[in-house]
């Protein structure tokens, strides 16, 4: 497993915490979804960022009353068939406006990364080595988009709409289509 | 027809470049085959019983004449020289190499073709009614909405790894030829009482083991929410929908589950937070799409010229094929034809390379280089002007497409079945060559009437036998394949589930059995022109069970 953000394989500063294990006072740690609930008040005063793997059968709207507080959420992909945390993604950056790292976690595949990008992630715990070395290549596969997202990257329907056709899309103009 | 620009084009460049890079990692070992699994269902390719199959999009059933002979190119370099229509209006090929598919979607997408979305747990081919844009009694061209639906749908960033298959139909007449009902969202396009244009919306109808005619959870969408309150029904799919048991994971059993208001609900809370953002369609961006779509240079032509009386009175054969097999047409003097991929013995929906081309030629010549597919599996020809008829049908008739039995027994939507599928529990085609030489006489199929046979060749319905007006089901037992027979569905506007009428039976009595329903039906009916559904609609199965079964 390799971690990428920003397109280039990272070292992780969070420490992970597994269930009821103790939690350092100083340095990022990300932090079940149990623990973070039953300890708000704990992990609220914390002077360093706080994490959480949110699981994706869980609505994200219970996360909501935590969110100004979490630097990162971390949602998973059981399987890279289990979309459900695309749809998570999505409401935690279109619908609670969510400004933190908004981790893969699971399997992650490289034919996930444009999908997984658009619907807002920015931080992949990729499964492979080889695909987290292609990480920027394979962004780079795609340069016409059908549909807005949070992502920004401008539509082929504003395109069209604006006469800008495909030279700019494809030199990867991204106009906020919301 | 709907013209791809650069930027649809640029898309199909950059999805064959991706699974030529999928297919070398199968190939190397990078990927597991479980890996490999999904991206190839992505792209349409099926793993079945004796080779991979392709199955390649066809938006919303419409080819233009160059697209067709594309098929027919990979019909011939690629496969055994035919292809098989199917009931989603798409292609597929049966005997494809794994090496070579790249290839062959390389040659695809110089004609606009590909096979994104003909398979795997995402939106799948959005279909309608293949008179769109030519039926004289519709509200407004559905397949604007298809192509707005169709790339909203293509490479969805939040669902393309949804709980199941999703597919979508869009109707815009009275008279429904999408079969909404039996689809995961049926979208009826009509007029509310201020005059504008909206939709029916309806889920969690559907085919397969569980099968369902859908709800309509809203009476009137705006077009202009159209894609809001898509992906808001996407989006509580995706998330609730089961995971769990791959029988249960189609949204069909979800809006069961929850109850359809308690599921219209959700959807209604989703929708809000979505609704005025991006995906609002202001009638600009409708206008974009509709301008696509090349519209035929039509001439002014009356209706009915003197010609055609002439040719029907002085040529029988020509006169059948014209009762059936034409239709009204909403520009005066044009005509919509329907090639029969049925014949005598054939089976239903197969057609050859050199079929393919010669239709090619003959949509160049006659329906300005337009073809459709329709989900019977049969094709359309929607721009011919009424003076050409008889030389169309020459033409027709001579490459064997000119059956006159559109909507008749014979017309059967058939799966593919064991003959090809690893799903199957029987034959499906060899029964559909028999029912079509028990009633390949057209004077008793045109006394029969309207009677749409469907088959399966298992619980998967792929041919529909839930709403065939009599469906034939194969199931195994100890080993053998025999068949339930169920009588009165259907996939109109009055959409129903057919009822089973008895034991099942071997496959030798099965064309029996069928043979003894229509007689049967033929004593029961009140009239001649009460066709076969209304009648089991009128008495109930009980009477067709009595005579069927009495020496059964």
């Amino acid at each position: 497993m390799r971690l990428v953000e920003r397109g280039e394989i990272v070292e992780d500063r969070f420490l992970p915490i597994i269930a009821d294990a103790p939690v350092p006072e100083r340095g990022p740690v990300i932090v079940p979804a149990a623990r973070l609930i039953a300890d708000a008040e704990t992990f609220a005063r914390r002077a360093d960022p706080t994490g959480v793997v949110w699981p994706n059968n869980r609505r994200v709207n219970e996360l909501a009353p935590y969110l100004d507080r979490l630097a990162l959420v971390a949602l998973v992909f059981p399987s890279f068939r289990d979309g459900r945390a695309y749809s998570q993604a999505r409401q935690l950056r279109e619908n609670h406006r969510f400004r933190g790292q908004l981790r893969a976690t699971g399997q992650i595949l490289r034919d996930q990364f444009v999908f997984l990008l658009r619907a807002g992630f920015d931080a992949f715990e990729v499964s492979k080595d080889a695909d987290a070395r292609v990480f920027v290549d394979v962004l780079g596969r795609y340069s016409v988009f059908y549909q807005p997202t949070a992502d920004g990257r401008q539509t082929a329907l504003r395109a069209r709409l604006r006469g800008a056709g495909v030279d700019r899309a494809s030199a990867g103009v991204q106009e906020a289509d919301r | 027809m709907y013209v791809y620009d650069e930027l649809d084009r640029t898309l199909l460049a950059e999805r064959v470049r991706e699974f030529a890079d999928q297919v070398r990692r199968r190939l190397s070992g990078e990927l597991s085959e479980d890996e490999f699994k999904l991206l190839r269902l992505m792209n349409g390719v099926y793993l079945q019983l004796h080779a991979y199959m392709l199955r390649i999009a066809i938006p919303y059933g419409t080819l233009s004449s160059e697209q067709m002979r594309m098929l027919a190119h990979v019909a011939r370099h690629y496969d055994r020289d035919y292809g098989h229509f199917t009931t989603r209006q798409n292609i597929q090929f049966n005997w494809i190499e794994l090496a070579e598919l790249p290839a062959a979607m390389a040659d695809l997408a110089r004609a606009g073709l590909h096979a994104m979305q003909t398979s795997g747990n995402c939106v799948r081919n959005i279909t309608t009614d293949q008179w769109a844009g030519v039926a004289p009694d519709e509200i407004e061209d559905p397949r604007i909405y298809a192509e707005i639906l169709r790339q909203h749908s293509t490479m969805h960033p939040e669902f393309s790894f949804l709980p199941r298959k999703f597919k979508i139909a869009l109707t815009a007449c009275a008279h429904d030829r999408a079969a909404i009902k039996v689809h995961d969202i049926g979208l009826r396009l009509h007029r509310n009482g201020a005059g504008d244009t909206g939709f029916e919306v309806i889920v969690g109808g559907g085919l397969g083991r569980t099968p369902f005619i859908g709800k309509t959870i809203k009476p009137f969408l705006p077009e202009r929410d159209l894609l809001s309150y898509v992906e808001a029904i996407l989006r509580v799919y995706n998330q609730y929908g089961r995971r769990d048991n791959i029988y249960k994971a189609r949204i069909k059993i979800l809006v069961h589950e929850l109850g359809a208001e308690a599921f219209a609900r959700e959807v209604e809370a989703e929708w809000v937070s979505m609704r005025a953002g991006a995906l609002a369609l202001d009638p600009a961006a409708i206008a974009e799409i509709a301008r696509r779509f090349r519209v035929p240079a039509y001439e002014r032509l009356a209706d009915d010229p003197a010609g055609i009386a002439e040719a029907r009175s002085s040529n029988p054969a020509f006169a059948a094929w014209f009762g059936n097999s034409v239709a009204r047409h909403k520009v005066p003097g044009y005509a919509i034809v329907t090639l029969s991929l049925k014949p005598t013995s054939g089976p239903p929906g197969d057609a050859t390379a050199a079929q393919m081309d010669a239709i090619a030629d003959l949509a160049e010549r006659f329906s300005f280089a337009e073809i459709r597919v329709g989900h019977e599996q049969n094709l359309v020809l929607p721009h011919v002007a009424q003076r050409d008829l008889p030389a169309l049908w020459r033409a027709l008739d001579a490459i064997g497409v000119a059956t006159p039995n559109i909507g008749l027994a014979s017309d059967i939507i058939a799966c593919p079945g064991l003959d090809y599928c690893s799903l199957a529990n029987t034959r499906s085609i060899p029964v559909a060559q028999e029912l079509s030489r028990r009633f390949r006489d057209p004077a008793l199929s045109r006394n029969l009437g309207r009677l749409h046979i469907n088959i399966s060749g298992c619980i998967n319905a792929c041919g529909h036998h839930h709403v065939g007006h009599i469906g034939i089901l194969g199931v195994e037992k100890n080993g053998e394949e025999f068949y339930q027979i169920t009588i009165g569905g259907r996939a109109d506007e009055h959409a129903e589930l057919g009822a089973l009428i008895g034991p099942a039976v071997p496959y030798a009595e099965v064309a029996d059995v069928v043979e003894d329903v229509v007689a049967a039906y033929v004593e029961l009916r009140e009239r001649p022109d009460e066709i076969f559904v209304d009648t089991v609609h009128r008495v109930g199965v009980e009477p067709f069970r009595e005579r069927v079964y009495a020496t059964r």
